[in-house]
């Protein structure tokens, strides 16, 4: 039985700071053994506080939070066996790096060879071992967060916890820990509980994101999922760029919407969630799968466009486009070697696949 | 000629169109703390060097003594009183009696031998008859002037430049031979008072930090809200008078005051043999404290706001208890309040002066009270300074100190 209860369970958990509002509102959330979850979302929206509350720092106002099966609400933070990595590393700046590592293997009362060995195992998976002897303030903002990801591993806890960890770094860097963290996962097998507003990172690393706003999770999936397959208009706009047409529901056929933009005509769009003939919809369309052309594309939908602006950004150019009253309509065209002969007031016809526009809700 | 310095656009070497374009700025900025450097140095820079001076300087019997000083300078100190040294002290006398400055002098001298001021006053007014030889003269009218130690003190005391008042101040005093010997029995009061000093400016020291460190703590991890309203209760001591704060610990520890009756209602003491609780050290000690805990509190709450609540939470994330989170990981980063704080009261206490005057009683007394005692009473200001080198010099020693301990680096006052 033991081995169809995920790792960490939330059970319709709520959290209020001030008995008026509530930050977390009933979270439900599974995570499995060995998985990589995000919680992803603006801030405020309430991962920051699902993830102290996994730790053991907050206390959740209502519903249960499992760890391995067990309830964990009344267990204080030191006895929860979670390692964590804090948005500013928090490495001890009194202690050098040897002693940071060596801090919770001492409070475990661990032999010093032991310690000194396990020290040294964990300074080499950073590639940090000739750093040992330095205090914090000596290391760059890069080597801190190694350190401190080597201290939340050092003494082998099941779960790792980190709370934007990246946040304090250059973007070059941040990429680079990126990957260090995925293959760090990959190899030690660890539960890692990752807390980010940044959706390139989340996309990056994780088995599965969980997406949060206003203390919901407004969807949970994989990264593929969530980018070709939100769920609604929230996630739409939130992870990679997304274009939106405002219109209402005119007709229902199985999984297609006809969609009346008012004066601008009526498109075919996949339909997602649940909206009746006369709901107000939000369609979303990925500005990389709108092509430009002097007419229409049979088989697709076509809308007249006009040009207004250009950007060239090397391996593709922005294209603003107005369409059907939205002067902030994006097209990604590949920089390829056909010459691109645009220029801002052309007039022509934007198109995409049905199933490339989804009606998500009205929001 | 080749000239590797860096030249400017129109070919002035660099540094000194550099100079030229910082003295502007270095004029303003001059001129903007003058007014500041001027307060600092007439009030406070050239005074102190002054008194301090005057710990080391008296020139009293040498300017209205002249003749005297001389003789006296070319005396060895143990050889027979001559004629000649006699001579010269007859003949100042008489001009300082005419001037009316024999009462200076003769203070003077008392201060190195007692019972010198009548023998002074009463010789000189006989002086303008008295025949030569001298020697004799003198020894007829007072027998006091037969003994040699009464000249080895005018010896002493005519010196300009002497340790003498140092000396005094670490109950020593200056022979005629230039040496130092231990003052007499009966007049060693300093050095237990610098020691009393000393000891009530650490025992205040101590409980401010171990009363002020919990405050403190707690206005650091409170919501701002609470923590501003603690804040303000902290500092509201600033806003009484100093002197309003100390009579009022009177009302409250004195025998018949709030704490003894509550002692007495809670059956602690007895009605007829209540604590002496002021006037006393305890006093000192009790009323110091009150006031020095804000100079303790204000530092550690500095540096512990600054101290992130992660470093605590990422111990306990580490299996640390409360209790080793707290000592191993909090407390360390604290110290550079702890070392400011405690310095801070420690330096304000040893030179407190108005608490244990008020509360002190007779063993409540400080260094600082004797020191007020010469200016104001005995008016002997050469040793009051000499005392307040003393004092400045205990302090310079304690910070030196603890440079050394904790590092003045490590100091952190906000």
């Amino acid at each position: 039985m033991a081995s169809n209860m995920p790792f960490v369970r939330y059970e319709n958990v709520q959290k209020s700071y001030d008995g008026e509002s509530l930050v977390v509102k009933n979270l439900n959330l599974d995570i499995q053994k060995g998985e990589f979850v995000t919680m992803l979302g603006p801030s405020g929206s309430g991962k920051t506080t699902c993830l102290m509350m996994l730790a053991g720092f907050e206390t959740a106002t209502y519903g249960d939070i499992l760890l391995d099966g067990k309830p964990i609400n009344n267990i204080p933070p030191h006895k929860r066996g979670i390692g964590m990595v804090f948005q500013n590393y928090a490495l001890f700046p009194h202690m050098t790096v040897n002693e940071n590592l060596a801090f919770p293997l001492n409070v475990r009362k661990m032999s010093k060879a032991d310690a000194e060995a396990k020290v040294r195992r964990a300074l080499e998976m950073v590639q940090m071992v000739e750093f040992g002897d330095r205090k914090p303030a000596q290391l760059s903002g890069g080597q801190q967060q190694r350190i401190a990801l080597a201290r939340a591993l050092v003494f082998e806890p099941e779960l790792v916890l980190m709370d934007e960890p990246l946040g304090a770094l250059d973007k070059q860097l941040r990429e680079h820990m990126q990957y260090e963290i995925k293959h760090i996962h990959e190899s030690l097998g660890v539960t890692v509980v990752y807390v980010t507003h940044d959706q390139s990172e989340a996309l990056t690393m994780s088995n599965r994101i969980a997406v949060f706003n206003d203390g919901i999770v407004q969807q949970l999936a994989d990264p593929v999922t969530l980018y070709e397959r939100p769920d609604n208009a929230f996630v739409a706009q939130f992870i990679g760029e997304n274009n939106t047409l405002v219109g209402t529901v005119d007709a229902i056929s199985g999984k297609k919407v006809t969609v009346d933009l008012g004066k601008h005509g009526k498109v075919q769009a996949t339909r997602v969630v649940n909206v009746a003939k006369g709901d107000k919809t939000t369609l979303s369309i990925r500005p990389e799968r709108i092509a430009f052309s002097d007419k229409t594309v049979r088989g697709k939908v076509s809308l007249p466009a006009k040009v207004m602006e250009l950007i060239y950004l090397g391996d593709h150019i922005r294209c603003r486009m107005q369409v059907a009253g939205n002067d902030e309509f994006i097209a990604k065209i590949p920089n390829s070697n056909k010459p691109i002969s645009l220029s801002p007031g052309n007039k022509g016809y934007v198109s995409w696949n049905i199933d490339d526009c989804r009606a998500l809700d009205y929001s | 000629m080749s000239d590797n310095r860096l030249l400017a656009a129109d070919g002035t070497p660099l540094k000194r169109k550099l100079a030229q374009s910082l003295f502007r700025t270095k004029l303003r900025t001059f001129g903007l703390v003058c007014p500041l450097l001027a307060l600092i140095l007439s009030a406070f820079v050239i005074p102190i060097v002054f008194m301090l001076s005057a710990s080391v300087y008296d020139d009293r019997y040498a300017s209205l003594m002249p003749k005297s000083t001389i003789v006296m300078s070319e005396w060895d100190g143990t050889s027979p009183v001559t004629e000649e040294m006699a001579a010269a002290m007859v003949a100042d006398l008489v001009v300082a009696k005419k001037e009316k400055t024999i009462g200076r002098v003769a203070n003077r001298v008392n201060r190195e031998f007692s019972g010198a001021t009548s023998l002074f006053k009463s010789t000189a007014r006989a002086a303008k008859k008295f025949e030569p030889p001298y020697l004799e003269a003198l020894e007829q009218k007072d027998k006091k002037w037969q003994n040699i130690e009464m000249w080895q003190a005018i010896k002493v005391a005519s010196k300009t430049y002497t340790l003498g008042y140092v000396a005094n101040a670490v109950d020593m005093r200056v022979n005629s031979t230039g040496g130092f010997e231990a003052q007499d029995e009966l007049r060693q009061i300093h050095v237990t008072l610098f020691i009393r000093t000393i000891e009530i400016s650490f025992i205040v020291t101590v409980a401010c930090l171990l009363l002020g460190y919990p405050v403190a703590y707690l206005m650091a991890n409170l919501p701002n809200r609470t923590a501003n309203l603690l804040l303000i209760l902290v500092l509201m001591p600033f806003w009484t008078s100093l002197l309003v704060r100390t009579t009022a610990w009177i009302a409250m520890l004195q025998s018949q005051g709030v704490m003894n009756d509550l002692f007495v209602v809670f059956g602690l003491a007895t009605d007829d043999d209540r604590f002496s609780l002021i006037y006393n050290k305890t006093g000192t000690l009790i009323a110091m404290t009150h006031i020095m805990l804000p100079f303790m509190i204000m530092p550690l709450f500095s540096v512990m706001k600054t101290i992130s609540p992660a470093y605590v939470r990422a111990a306990k994330s580490m299996g640390a208890t409360n209790w080793t989170a707290f000592w191993r990981v909090y407390f360390p980063q604290s110290i550079p309040g702890i070392g400011a704080g405690s310095l801070l009261v420690f330096i304000l206490a040893i030179g407190y002066y108005i608490t244990p005057a008020l509360v002190g009683g007779q063993d409540g007394q400080m260094i600082s009270n004797i020191i007020d005692f010469h200016m104001r009473r005995s008016l002997n200001w050469n040793l009051a300074a000499a005392l307040g080198l003393v004092l400045l010099v205990f302090v310079l020693f304690f910070f030196w100190i603890y440079d050394r301990v904790v590092g003045i680096d490590n100091m952190k006052l906000g």
